[in-house]
């Protein structure tokens, strides 16, 4: 049953030598071993680092002294890293990969909280989790909106506009109506609207998929930027105050130690979006829409010979992908801020990232947004500790870790066969 | 058609064999006329109906989606689901349904496989499993047997056997006159459109050829025994990768002297194709040499390659071979425009271009309305009579032509294949491609067996076709003794007595 979204092709193995990916992989880690082995542990104080479980500087925590911290993870790191290069089964590389990456982490982080300032030389976990949510929000519903289209065979460039088209309706009519849900709705709609037009034009006038998603985002911060300037700016007050979504908290759930506070006491939207990675994920692969979907996007003339209406099942992907999106945009609007000229900011285009760093599947996605959500906010973290790093730096990183997977050296990165090219029947 | 029948239908490439076939199955609409099925007009929107009406359809290029496994392929378009609106796969069932098909057909598949990592034959007896298990009553196999091996064409056709046993009628698309002669109970010949006459198998070949193309045709080559001089291309443990980093040749050594055909005969997709862009400098070469007339050539630009006095006609004529846009006459210099008379500086001479293509159209006999169309609005063979010109228009030491007549009509073949002969016979060294077995049988002075990437014999053309179709198969003379190929009793006894002509 392929439950993975790339299966691993069995094509006969070519022999690479000695240095196959996974021993490439391995010389990478172990250098990362030793550099915080070295380094991290060299610049590390002897302060205790503090991880507490909570959001202020008491209460319950997890202790380490710097130094000793940031070389105990450097030599797992380290360790890791050597045992991919001696060659570890494959079953056990993602799993040694993972806590060789883990460890590479805390070693970095045991010499930044350390080497901060007396009184701020803590890091409450329970913020950064929640920040890494509330940071990956809009990445993972524009993901989804990705792979509902991308699976069906239709590029989304335009996941940025979907997103943007979200926020703007859902604040104007949030605002209009004074409901939450009508601006919701309204959200939905926008993303659906600017999704409609990427369908038509894509589908039946089979302009490029590419080209039409860029031309498509340019018009979305142009219609809404207009809006905004001539209606919200205007009458803030009519216009641009939409009510929004309180937080809920999950009885029993929330009272779970640092998951509970970060997650179960969230709003609508972190749980709508976690639920949808779970249902979409199911249903992509488990149900007869997933398998029409995904034979559509690998190989249109085959499942049309079998009946399968194949124009009519990308309409309806791209549309439920907009709808997504356009939700996607109103976690924004509707639960976190008021609306912004060109509020997303390029975050639709980090979710097209994350889409193809999780490989085309829902839970990939999920965890790539969750990395660079984790990526994102850490950059906050240590701008507030006044770390000697400069923050535009780790900001880099999920672009940089993006460039990587593209270029194919994060495992093979296999797109639906199909992807961006039009069905003409005949 | 008749219940139980199998029906063939016969006719050139472009006849109209396919596009008939496409309305059958409801892919496109007709302009005209209707389909009768037990009497009743069938109007087909789509090939959901044509599903429902009993009709099944095999495709030429296989309609399998590669990364899903069989069952998935099967299921597809008729799931069986659980679960209400939300629709769940029952796979067990659909496992169970293959089974049930394969059982009864004899036709073995394992359901959970992944489609791209089975041979062709087998992804085809998916294809038929496919169509049986939507209970259809008259399966269409659109040119079933370009992409076998003769023993794989040999269990095809008894699988058409035992299922026209159980019933089902068949329609057989084909332009090859000995596989219809083996199974078929009625022939339809086809030509532009038209149907031009039903035959029974018991009607000689000639009389089918002559039925398919208007008139009568050689279906040999006529040629002197060769001349061979001395060795031209020389290819010494060559190894290349394709696209996907697999292995695909491995180890190939060849050569090829002046005034001989070499062809290289094999199912598609054994490393020809890289093979021969590894030679034109189109592809990495990993290890091996390759020498030109002494000239160690391997790591030479494709045009220098070119230049060095080798002509290529490329086996896809539309994405290699030429610039559809482009007009005739430009597509007649895509190799030396930059060179005298028709290219002086950075500027063209078209006059020199326009003239030099209308000699060229005289010459090869291109049926253009003009040197000015686009090469794109010529049929087939004339579009590869373009690429021939063009190819043999310079001083050649060697020739490589990959799939030469594939998709051209016969009048072009047999024009093609006489300049290929009279190329060898000014003494250039010439090597044919083809995964037509009687085109390299009727072409080549030697013919080499290619098969997963190395060169498993190479023979003579009087050899018996059966023994070749052996190597294409993958099994050699010494082996074949020990090798139990019980599918294909057919062939397998005669291994015996063929060895006497080696």
């Amino acid at each position: 049953m392929s439950t993975t979204a790339v299966p691993d092709v069995a094509v006969a193995p070519v022999d690479q030598g000695f240095w196959t990916r996974h021993r490439k992989i391995g010389a990478v880690l172990l250098a990362l071993g030793l550099l915080a082995t070295v380094l991290f542990g060299a610049l590390a104080t002897g302060q205790q680092a503090r991880f507490t479980l909570s959001e202020t500087e008491g209460g319950a925590a997890l202790e380490i002294n710097g130094t000793v911290g940031a070389i105990l993870f450097g030599v797992v790191t380290l360790l890791a890293g050597g045992a991919l290069l001696a060659g570890v089964p494959k079953r056990w590389f993602t799993l040694v990969l993972g806590v060789g990456l883990l460890t590479f982490v805390l070693s970095f982080l045991c010499w930044q909280v350390s080497a901060a300032p007396e009184g701020r030389n803590f890091m409450p976990l329970v913020n950064v989790v929640r920040g890494t949510f509330i940071l990956a929000l809009p990445l993972i519903f524009g993901a989804l909106a990705g792979v509902l289209c991308e699976r069906s065979g239709v590029v989304n460039v335009a996941i940025e506009g979907q997103l943007l088209m979200g926020a703007f309706s859902g604040a104007l009519f949030g605002s209009i109506s004074g409901s939450v849900w009508v601006g919701l709705v309204a959200a939905a709609v926008g993303g659906a609207f600017i999704s409609l037009l990427l369908a038509v034009f894509a589908i039946r006038y089979l302009v490029d998929q590419v080209v039409m998603g860029i031309v498509l985002n340019l018009l979305a911060v142009g219609v809404t930027g207009f809006l905004y300037e001539r209606l919200m700016q205007t009458n803030a007050e009519r216009y641009n105050s939409a009510p929004r979504f309180s937080n809920w908290e999950i009885p029993l759930l929330s009272d779970i130690p640092l998951l509970g506070p970060a997650l179960f006491r969230g709003n609508l939207f972190l749980y709508l979006g976690l639920l949808l990675v779970l249902v979409i994920h199911i249903a992509l692969f488990r149900t007869r829409w997933g398998l029409r979907t995904r034979s559509v996007g690998e190989h249109p003339t085959a499942a049309d010979t079998l009946g399968v209406n194949v124009l009519r099942l990308r309409y309806r992907n791209v549309i439920m992908a907009g709808v997504v999106a356009g939700i996607g945009g109103a976690s924004y609007t509707l639960a976190l801020y008021t609306f912004t000229k060109n509020m997303i900011g390029g975050k639709g285009f980090i979710a097209l990232a994350a889409l193809i760093f999780g490989r085309w599947s829902p839970t990939g996605a999920l965890l790539a947004a969750l990395f660079f959500g984790f990526a994102d906010q850490l950059a906050t973290y240590l701008g507030a500790i006044g770390s000697a790093i400069p923050s535009q730096f780790l900001a880099m990183l999920p672009y940089l870790a993006t460039i990587l997977a593209v270029a194919g050296l994060v495992g093979r990165v296999r797109a639906p066969a199909a992807d961006g090219k039009p069905y003409i029947k005949g | 058609m008749e219940p139980g029948e199998i029906h063939a239908l016969l006719g050139e490439n472009g006849a109209g064999k396919s596009t008939l076939m496409n309305v059958l199955y409801g892919l496109y609409q007709p302009d005209e006329g209707e389909i009768l099925v037990d009497g009743r007009a069938l109007k087909l929107r789509g090939p959901s109906d044509a599903i429902a009406a009993g009709i099944g359809m095999v495709h030429q290029h296989f309609m399998l989606v590669p990364v899903f496994t069989v069952a998935e392929n099967i299921m597809l378009g008729a799931e069986q689901v659980r679960g209400g609106i939300a629709g769940f796969l029952d796979r067990r069932r659909a496992r169970r349904e293959v089974a049930e098909v394969s059982e009864r057909y004899n036709l073995r598949v394992d359901p959970d496989a992944i489609v791209e990592d089975l041979p062709v034959g087998i992804q085809q007896r998916v294809e038929i499993v496919k169509a049986l298990t939507r209970d259809v009553d008259l399966l269409i196999l659109d040119e079933p047997t370009a992409v076998l091996t003769p023993q794989e064409t040999e269990e095809l056709l008894t699988v058409m056997r035992s299922l026209k046993a159980a019933g089902k009628s068949i329609v057989f698309i084909t332009h090859k006159l000995g596989e219809v002669k083996a199974i078929a109970d009625r022939i339809t010949v086809i030509r532009r459109g038209k149907t031009v006459g039903t035959a029974s198998p018991e009607a000689s070949r000639d009389e089918l050829a002559a039925l398919m193309v208007g008139r009568s045709v050689r279906l040999t080559v006529d040629k002197q025994p060769a001349t061979p001089g001395k060795p031209i291309l020389q290819v010494a443990g060559l190894v290349v990768d394709d696209d996907r980093q697999c292995r695909v040749v491995d180890g190939v050594d060849l050569t090829v002297r002046a005034g001989e055909v070499l062809g290289i005969a094999g199912v598609q997709g054994n490393g020809q194709t890289e093979l021969i862009e590894a030679i034109m400098g189109l592809r990495p070469t990993l290890a091996g040499s390759v020498t030109l007339d002494g000239e160690q050539i391997h790591g030479w630009s494709t045009k220098k390659v070119l230049r060095a006095g080798v002509g290529y006609v490329p086996e896809d004529r539309s994405v290699d071979g030429l610039v559809k846009e482009f007009s005739v006459a430009e597509n007649l210099v895509l190799d030396i425009y930059d060179r005298p008379p028709f290219g002086k500086g950075l500027a063209l001479r078209p006059d020199a271009i326009a003239r030099s293509a209308r000699e060229r159209i005289a010459q090869f006999d291109v049926r253009t309305s003009s040197a000015e169309a686009p090469v794109g609005t010529l049929s087939g063979g004339n579009q590869q009579k373009v690429i021939v010109a063009r190819e043999l228009s310079r001083p050649l030491k060697l020739f490589i032509a990959a799939q030469p007549t594939r998709g051209v009509d016969v009048g072009s073949i047999e024009f093609i294949h006489s300049r290929v002969i009279r190329e060898r016979d000014v003494g250039t060294a010439v090597m044919v491609v083809s995964s037509e077995l009687d085109e390299v049988i009727g072409l080549a002075d030697r013919i080499a067996v290619m098969y997963r990437g190395r060169i498993i014999g190479i023979v003579g053309p009087d050899t018996p076709r059966e023994e070749i179709g052996l190597l294409m198969a993958g099994i050699t003379p010494d082996r074949a003794g020990t090798t139990p190929t019980g599918d294909t009793p057919a062939v397998a006894p005669e291994i015996p007595g063929n060895e006497d002509t080696e």
